[in-house]
């Protein structure tokens, strides 16, 4: 009884408001996710935005699961940004985490790589990081994690390319100073995080944010990269969220 | 049979029947099997039915949190409230409660140890519910999994902090008492009444409040919600939120889906809709329509002078009309008619003019999604313009928007979309 009364109730809803909108046909509205998200696309669209939309990190076909996470910290205030807590509040889980799907699904342009000068050194230093890591200070490769092509290991890991880098400076400097950022602790991000330097993370950051995107790396669709056990075990916050 | 159901909840309401559900099968049939297990069982499911329209897990649950177990914060003018853990643990929440103990919280507003509570807690409106109803939700929260969760204390500003303060108030405002049917209405209207007045604590955020947080203008007229930038319209003035003008049918489909082709539930009143109203059973939700409707109208609260369509107001309105079609029209129809059930018509819309802008204000600056309900499980979205429009943007924009199509309102200046902005969310 209960559905048909709700299957009742939308119907009427439909038909008085055509009813009395008698006249003006109402505005098309397609039922689809791209639809429903477009809330979020005025800050995390495609379209190249200049000045104060600098800072909107990419979220196009990143890993789903990373995707929910993160949405679910931003609602539950473990993750830091206000106009999107504000407009999360509310929503369930299911329907973050269709969202989540949905731009996981995306495919879409990168934005060109940001002019960055980086000195010799710079660029050195950011190299051996991301490639080889520091094993004298326990810091495994940032490919190790996010993948051969740093374009993340699905679920949980996200890509690094194409990320603004105020941004990605940002996040580093929320991992070293504010426990709670990002909900899991003990977090293994969190955790090299706060063992970069300064100097290290800019170097990254500069680096990262420098880097092209073939277009040939963005179609590969091959079977996402695994995790090594002992680099999971030390994720396993993040791995094994509740809900997925 | 419907009569049958609503003369049975009526009962129960009453105290004659005791653990019945309104939408099960008829009472009798079923009395005579019945073993003190099912008293139980159906006990708390009548419970569990009465904590969602009651919508005590909305203030004791945190965002992401246990359900039950306290930790959210209430931010009001004179501190932040952390609600209590009222699951069944026996440490951190109410596990050591008995049913007399849980009575005198929901009636009389009194600790376990006796010492008054917080009108934060709306007890000031469930103590119209009836012994019964509590007996169940009790019967119900007891069933729950004990959770053990200590939460932080609640942070009020001296001298409120005081607890013995709270007596000074009750002796002012809290007048305590079930609700007492009226015999010259009808069953159905005596029902809304008692859920609009008692478990549906409307009144907690539909009228003005005193400085301790408790309700204490007109029976739902409106008011500014403590601590916030919202403003919960009057139920009695048909300039605002009255009902008196309106079809049932349209009353019972804003209260259970939160969209209607007049109005759109946003904020807080998304999440009163969301969390507990979509919940009624079809016979509450009518008669909480048909109370609402016979509310007598009170002295019709001013809705500001609308501007004179001067050259100079003509030129601000063109330029509003600009900012419409560049950022809103896609969405809101080129004429403000909507699209139902997506996207709220802005043409007629009382929330949009009414006298307060600070709900347009925040609905423009903030954006947000529609109620979640199991009929509308994947709402659409209006996107935040806070990054997008300037102030002046906004005002104008607004200004347009209660001025077109018919529509009349006040200007807004940029002043007050600052004011929003800067001020508590
Ligand atoms: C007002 C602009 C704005 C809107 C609207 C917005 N976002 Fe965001 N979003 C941001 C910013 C800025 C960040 C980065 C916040 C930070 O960590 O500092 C972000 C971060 C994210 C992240 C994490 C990205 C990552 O790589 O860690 C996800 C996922 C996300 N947003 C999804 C959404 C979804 C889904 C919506 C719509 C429901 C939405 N956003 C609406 C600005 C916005
Ligand atoms: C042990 C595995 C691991 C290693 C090694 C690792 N990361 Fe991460 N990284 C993660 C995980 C897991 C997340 C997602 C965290 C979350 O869910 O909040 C993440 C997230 C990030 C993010 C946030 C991306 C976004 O879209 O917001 C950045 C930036 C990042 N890592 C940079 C690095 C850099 C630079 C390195 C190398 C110095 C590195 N990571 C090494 C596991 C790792
Ligand atoms: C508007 C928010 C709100 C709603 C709705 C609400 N409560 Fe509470 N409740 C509170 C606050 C705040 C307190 C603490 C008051 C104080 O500190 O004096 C409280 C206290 C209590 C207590 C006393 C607990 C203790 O440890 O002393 C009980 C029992 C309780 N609520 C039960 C309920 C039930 C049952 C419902 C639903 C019918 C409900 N509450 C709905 C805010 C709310
Ligand atoms: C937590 C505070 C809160 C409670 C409790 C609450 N409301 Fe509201 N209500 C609001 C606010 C804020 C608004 C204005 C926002 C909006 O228009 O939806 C509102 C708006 C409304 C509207 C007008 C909607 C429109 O746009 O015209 C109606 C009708 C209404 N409430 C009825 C009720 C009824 C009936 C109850 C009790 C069952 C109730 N409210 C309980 C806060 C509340
Ligand atoms: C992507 C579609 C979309 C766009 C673009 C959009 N809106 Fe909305 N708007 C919505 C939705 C959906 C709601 C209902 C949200 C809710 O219930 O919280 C809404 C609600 C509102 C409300 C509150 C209505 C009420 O009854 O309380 C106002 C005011 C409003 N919009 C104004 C605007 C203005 C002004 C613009 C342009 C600057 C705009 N909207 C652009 C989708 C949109």
């Amino acid at each position: 009884m209960r559905p048909l009364a709700l299957i009742l109730l939308i119907a009427s809803l439909f038909f008085t408001c055509s009813a009395i909108a008698a006249g003006i046909p109402p505005v098309e509205v397609p039922n689809t996710m791209a639809e429903r998200v477009k809330a979020c696309v005025i800050c995390h669209g495609p379209e190249d935005k200049e000045g104060r939309d600098a800072y909107y990190p990419r979220i196009a076909g990143k890993p789903e699961g990373y995707l929910f996470n993160q949405l679910r910290n931003f609602r539950d205030g473990r993750r830091h940004y206000r106009p999107m807590a504000l407009l999360l509040e509310g929503l369930p889980d299911q329907y973050l985490r269709d969202m989540a799907a949905y731009f996981a699904s995306l495919r879409q342009a990168f934005p060109p790589p940001e002019p960055i000068g980086s000195s010799p050194a710079e660029i050195e230093l950011a190299r051996r990081l991301i490639m080889r890591g520091d094993p004298v200070r326990k810091i495994p490769a940032c490919v190790e994690c996010h993948g051969r092509d740093l374009m993340g290991t699905a679920p949980f890991i996200p890509g690094l390319l194409g990320l603004p880098r105020i941004y990605i400076l940002a996040q580093f400097g929320n991992w070293r100073n504010g426990g709670l950022m990002r909900g899991q602790t003990p977090d293994c991000m969190s955790e090299i995080a706060k063992q970069l330097t300064a100097d290290e993370a800019t170097a990254v950051a500069k680096w990262l944010a420098a880097q092209p995107v073939s277009e040939a790396l963005l179609k590969h669709e091959g079977p996402p990269s695994a995790l090594p056990d002992k680099l999971a075990r030390r994720c396993s916050s993040v791995l094994q969220s509740p809900g997925l | 049979m419907k009569r049958a159901i609503i003369v049975t909840v009526i009962a129960g309401l009453i105290g004659l029947a005791m653990f019945l559900i309104p939408v099960d099968p008829p009472p009798e049939a079923k009395e005579q099997s019945m073993t003190k297990t099912d008293n139980i069982v159906q006990r708390q499911a009548r419970g569990a039915y009465l904590a969602q329209v009651g919508n005590c897990m909305g203030c004791h649950t945190m965002q992401g949190g246990q359900p039950y177990a306290g930790g959210h914060s209430l931010a009001t003018s004179i501190g932040t409230f952390v609600t209590p853990n009222i699951t069944p643990d026996q440490e951190t929440g109410i596990g050591r409660w008995s049913e007399d103990d849980f009575w005198r919280a929901l009636h009389d507003g009194k600790g376990r140890n006796g010492s008054p509570l917080y009108p934060a807690f709306p007890y000031t409106e469930y103590t119209k519910i009836t012994r019964e109803d509590s007996n169940a939700i009790f019967a119900y929260l007891q069933s729950l999994p004990p959770i053990q969760q200590r939460n932080p204390p609640n942070r009020i500003n001296f001298p409120f902090n005081l607890r013995p303060l709270i007596y000074v108030w009750r002796a002012f405002y809290f007048e305590q008492g079930i609700y007492q049917p009226q015999a010259a209405k009808s069953d159905e209207w005596n029902r809304g009444a008692y859920l609009v007045q008692g478990l549906g604590h409307c009144n907690a955020c539909h009228t003005a409040r005193n400085p301790f947080g408790a309700s204490q203008g007109n029976i739902l007229g409106g008011g500014q919600l403590m601590g916030s930038n919202w403003y919960a319209p009057s139920l009695t003035s048909l300039q605002e939120a009255s009902t008196a003008d309106w079809p049932i049918e349209d009353i019972i489909e804003l209260l259970t889906t939160g969209l209607s082709y007049r109005a759109v539930a946003t904020g807080p009143m998304a999440d009163v809709v969301s969390q507990s109203l979509q919940h009624l059973t079809s016979d509450d939700a009518r008669a909480m329509a048909v109370y609402l409707k016979s509310l007598p109208e009170t002295d019709p609260h001013s809705r500001g002078v609308a501007p004179p369509l001067t050259e100079e107001v003509d030129k601000l309105l063109q330029r509003g009309g600009e900012l419409y079609e560049t950022h809103c029209q896609d969405c809101h129809g080129n004429l403000g008619q909507g699209a139902p059930g997506a996207y709220p018509a802005l043409t007629g819309n009382r929330g949009i003019m009414l006298a307060s802008p600070i709900n347009a204000i925040r609905s423009i600056l903030n954006g947000g999604y529609a109620p979640v309900t199991i009929g509308n499980p994947r709402p659409y979205g209006m996107p935040p313009f806070a990054q997008v429009l300037h102030d002046e943007e906004i005002a104008l924009v607004l200004s347009y928007i209660r001025n077109a199509w018919g529509n009349r309102g006040t200007l807004v200046s940029a002043v007050q979309v600052d004011r929003s902005r800067k001020g508590a969310q």
